[in-house]
């Protein structure tokens, strides 16, 4: 056990975690508010969507691919799956049947791309966002949709204290969601064989083909698996702004890229944790949460976000740094 | 991973195989060590060893069978490496441990080695080949694929040349010697001769005096002369790759002095080197001596790029041009087009190249770091007259190598090194091969 915590403290998930326990413990000194359990549901609500989808991106991103369709894939998802609820008496299950599929769909066609043309993940998927996008935009007209079924907008929630006020908080629909996302992407990854070959398959792709995994599979089960996620990411969204909008969720790719990359994963593909995209989109989610409750101007926050990743790589790159001397010196000796 | 051409079969344990897939060999005990290993960086040597446990339909990871499986596959070849630690962070000869024991977890009753030795050095090639001949006595078929004759003929019962796709016959490794070898691996007899008994009689270009670095080298003195070849050789970590870093200015000595033509050289970077006309030519071509990716054109103008300019400061393209045409027939490079990336040469043209880079900024001493490393044994040859003729026009050379025969065979004297300091001198001619070998490994 003793190995394994001296193991614990020499990842960047640690040093992560020191961050966000040294800015958390600074904020809940200097603003009441923050360490309140409603801040922490709020919080939570807030970053579901974006939460959700990093843990799709993180698998992708291992595997050395990269998908920035994702966000147009949720506003299709979203869209139909409410079009379809406000015309039709579908029920939740209804609605996780279409955005889910549709985004399986959506998804697949990143991954037969990527295996047919063999080309870049990024230009690929800077190609579908703009189909997808575009498709979208002409068969809505840029419509959004502000009245959607009441059993929707009611949401669900399990409640787990009531104060003397009668306010009440919960569980909800996104925390519990995001919570499923987390827990169902680290199962894959480090509980099956198909989450190994994923790391294998992004750390050598080349060795994987030799030792017999199906590379062609696991692209397409890896941005299937987005596309899954985005659709699950799009109800979320929707619920918790108790409205679709065709354009609201295009352009939060980044901040998704963000929190993958400042939680450790490297783009080069083969690394990456699920706790660290978590403590990532924690630091994100804090500071951005705890300029916002020391009233800084919100107009702060991409600046913010921008000197976290730059810390945060300028971290990882003296972490492999040190990493290679010591090889290079073990070598030699 | 490829299938062969309709016709021909593969016959396994008396049964006649079709459609081989990786999965299908090593269901059938066939186990394939690449040269470049391909193990999984960023995974642990276990579950690099046991990554076949991940094979198949989906199912749940068995940590700890992955941790038995590998542990066990260690025990069975008597290797003892941390089950923890990830492959990146683990020496070459280690991960080559790592691949022999993942076919060991295979239950390997085939194993193809491919080129296992090109990234040892002397001593982990010994202890790699001490292995092999122990997976032998277990029963394990080995098919050990290499250009380096000594090893093969160290360890094969039979030997099987191939040349250009045919194979040219099977002998018995009894019978053969390594130039019998050499001439029917090439179709071409080899010239085993030492360069001259003497050093040229004349300037000396550099004199190294007392030249020291903490923890690589100590007290160095030597000194080359125009159109002599100088060869250094020593184990990995004797400080001879240091030592030349030193003398292309790229690893500050601490005490000593470099004298280039007489004057005293403080050279703070490679640049202040190159202006002396210094040229140096890296062990490792594929990543420090070559942008492979780019033309080979650009890759020869590469050192002087900033001389083929006009008064504007913008590339004058007859000056270019004619750098690359220089440097391709002086080197006879085989190249169809110079604008071909360099990824598409072969390993020995690749190597001239790298010279011709070198030779247009007229170099007046040229170091060679293992100069033919990764290049087969026919281009060698090549690439030894090159070196013989640049000598003969007038350049100084120093050749470093950890292979014996190469600083035998192609140079005036041979300095020995170990542990950072110069241990002999030789002169090939007056001594036999066999004695250098002594020293070098002493």
């Amino acid at each position: 056990m003793h190995e394994v915590i001296k193991r614990f403290t020499r990842t960047h998930e640690f040093r992560l975690l020191l961050v966000i326990i040294v800015m958390a413990g600074l904020l809940a000194v200097f603003t009441p508010e923050f360490a309140s359990l409603q801040n922490l549901v709020d919080v939570l609500s807030a970053n579901a969507f974006i939460g959700i989808m990093s843990a799709g991106l993180l698998v992708v991103i291992i595997t050395g691919g990269i998908d920035l369709s994702f966000a147009a894939t949720a506003s299709i998802a979203q869209y139909t799956a409410l079009t379809v609820a406000n015309h039709f008496g579908i029920g939740w299950t209804g609605i996780f049947a279409i955005s889910i599929s549709l985004g399986v769909v959506l998804g697949l066609i990143n991954g037969v791309l990527m295996n047919t043309l063999r080309t870049s993940a990024l230009i690929v998927t800077i190609a579908t966002l703009n189909v997808f996008y575009g498709v979208l935009l002409t068969v809505t007209r840029g419509a959004d949709i502000f009245s959607l079924p009441d059993w929707f907008n009611a949401g669900f929630e399990l409640v787990f204290h009531t104060d003397a006020q009668g306010a009440s908080l919960a569980i909800n629909f996104q925390i519990i969601a995001l919570f499923a996302a987390f827990l169902v992407t680290w199962l894959l990854l480090n509980r099956s064989n198909i989450g190994r070959q994923i790391y294998a398959f992004g750390g050598n792709p080349d060795a994987a083909q030799r030792v017999g995994f199906n590379v062609v599979r696991l692209n397409l089960l890896v941005y299937g698996y987005m596309g899954a996620l985005a659709g699950v990411a799009s109800l979320v969204q929707a619920q918790l702004v108790q409205s679709v909008s065709p354009t609201a969720l295009v352009g939060r790719e980044l901040d998704v890229v963000a929190a993958v990359v400042i939680g450790g994963a490297s783009l080069n593909g083969g690394s990456g944790t699920v706790m660290g995209t978590i403590l990532g989109l924690a630091l994100i989610a804090i500071l951005q949460n705890g300029l916002i409750l020391l009233g800084v101007s919100s107009y702060w926050s991409l600046f913010n976000t921008g000197l976290v990743i730059i810390a945060a790589v300028v971290m990882m790159a003296m972490e492999t740094k040190k990493r290679h001397k010591l090889v290079v010196q073990g070598v030699t000796s | 991973m490829h299938q062969p051409e309709p016709g021909g079969q593969i016959t396994i344990d008396g049964h006649r195989v079709s459609h081989l897939t990786p999965v299908e060999s090593t269901r059938l005990g066939v186990q394939v060590i690449y040269q470049d290993l391909s193990l999984f960086p960023n995974l642990t040597v276990a579950e690099n060893i046991s990554i076949g446990l991940h094979s198949g339909r989906v199912k749940a990871v068995d940590w700890r069978k992955i941790a038995r499986v590998a542990d066990e596959a260690m025990k069975r070849i008597g290797v003892a490496l941390r089950p923890d630690d990830k492959v990146a962070d683990i020496s070459i000869a280690q991960r080559q441990l790592v691949a022999i024991c993942r076919a060991m977890a295979a239950d390997a009753r085939l194993v193809i080695m491919d080129e296992p030795t090109s990234s040892l050095t002397r001593h982990e090639v010994d202890a790699l080949l001490s292995l092999t001949l122990e997976l032998k006595k277990r029963g394990i078929t080995i098919v050990f694929v290499s250009h380096r004759l000594d090893e093969v003929l160290e360890i094969a019962d039979r030997v099987t040349v191939m040349r250009d796709g045919v194979k040219l016959g099977t002998y018995s490794a009894k019978d053969m010697s390594d130039r019998k070898l050499a001439t029917l691996m090439t179709g071409k007899e080899f010239n085993y001769e030492c360069v001259a008994q003497d050093r040229p009689d004349t300037e000396t270009v550099i004199d190294v005096r007392g030249l020291s670095r903490e923890g690589d080298y100590e007290d160095i003195h030597f000194d080359v002369r125009r159109g002599e070849i100088l060869g250094i050789t020593g184990l990995l970590g004797s400080g001879r790759t240091e030592l030349a870093l030193s003398l292309f200015g790229m690893a500050p000595p601490d005490r000593g002095e470099i004298r280039v033509n007489g004057q005293v050289a403080k050279m703070r970077s490679n640049r202040d080197a190159i202006d002396l006309g210094i040229a140096y030519l890296s062990e490792d071509r594929l990543s420090l001596g070559l942008v492979l990716e780019q033309s080979i054109a650009s890759n020869i103008t590469m050192s002087v790029i900033e001389k083929l300019v006009n008064k504007a400061g913008l590339i004058r393209n007859d000056l270019f041009d004619s750098t690359v045409s220089h440097g391709i027939n002086e080197l006879t490079i085989k190249a169809g087009n110079p604008e071909n990336k360099v990824k598409t040469l072969s390993g020995g043209n690749q190597q001239r190249v790298v010279l011709a880079k070198w030779l247009a900024i007229n170099p007046k001493l040229l170091i060679l770091d293992s100069p033919t490393v990764g290049v087969d044994i026919s281009a060698k040859d090549g690439i030894y007259e090159v070196v013989r003729n640049l000598a003969a026009r007038g350049i100084a050379v120093i050749m470093i190598s950890d292979e014996i025969p190469e600083v035998y065979y192609h140079s005036h004297r041979v300095l020995v090194m170990r542990s950072g300091r110069l241990t002999g001198e030789f002169v090939p001619g007056r001594c036999s091969e066999d004695e250098l070998k002594e020293a070098v490994n002493a």
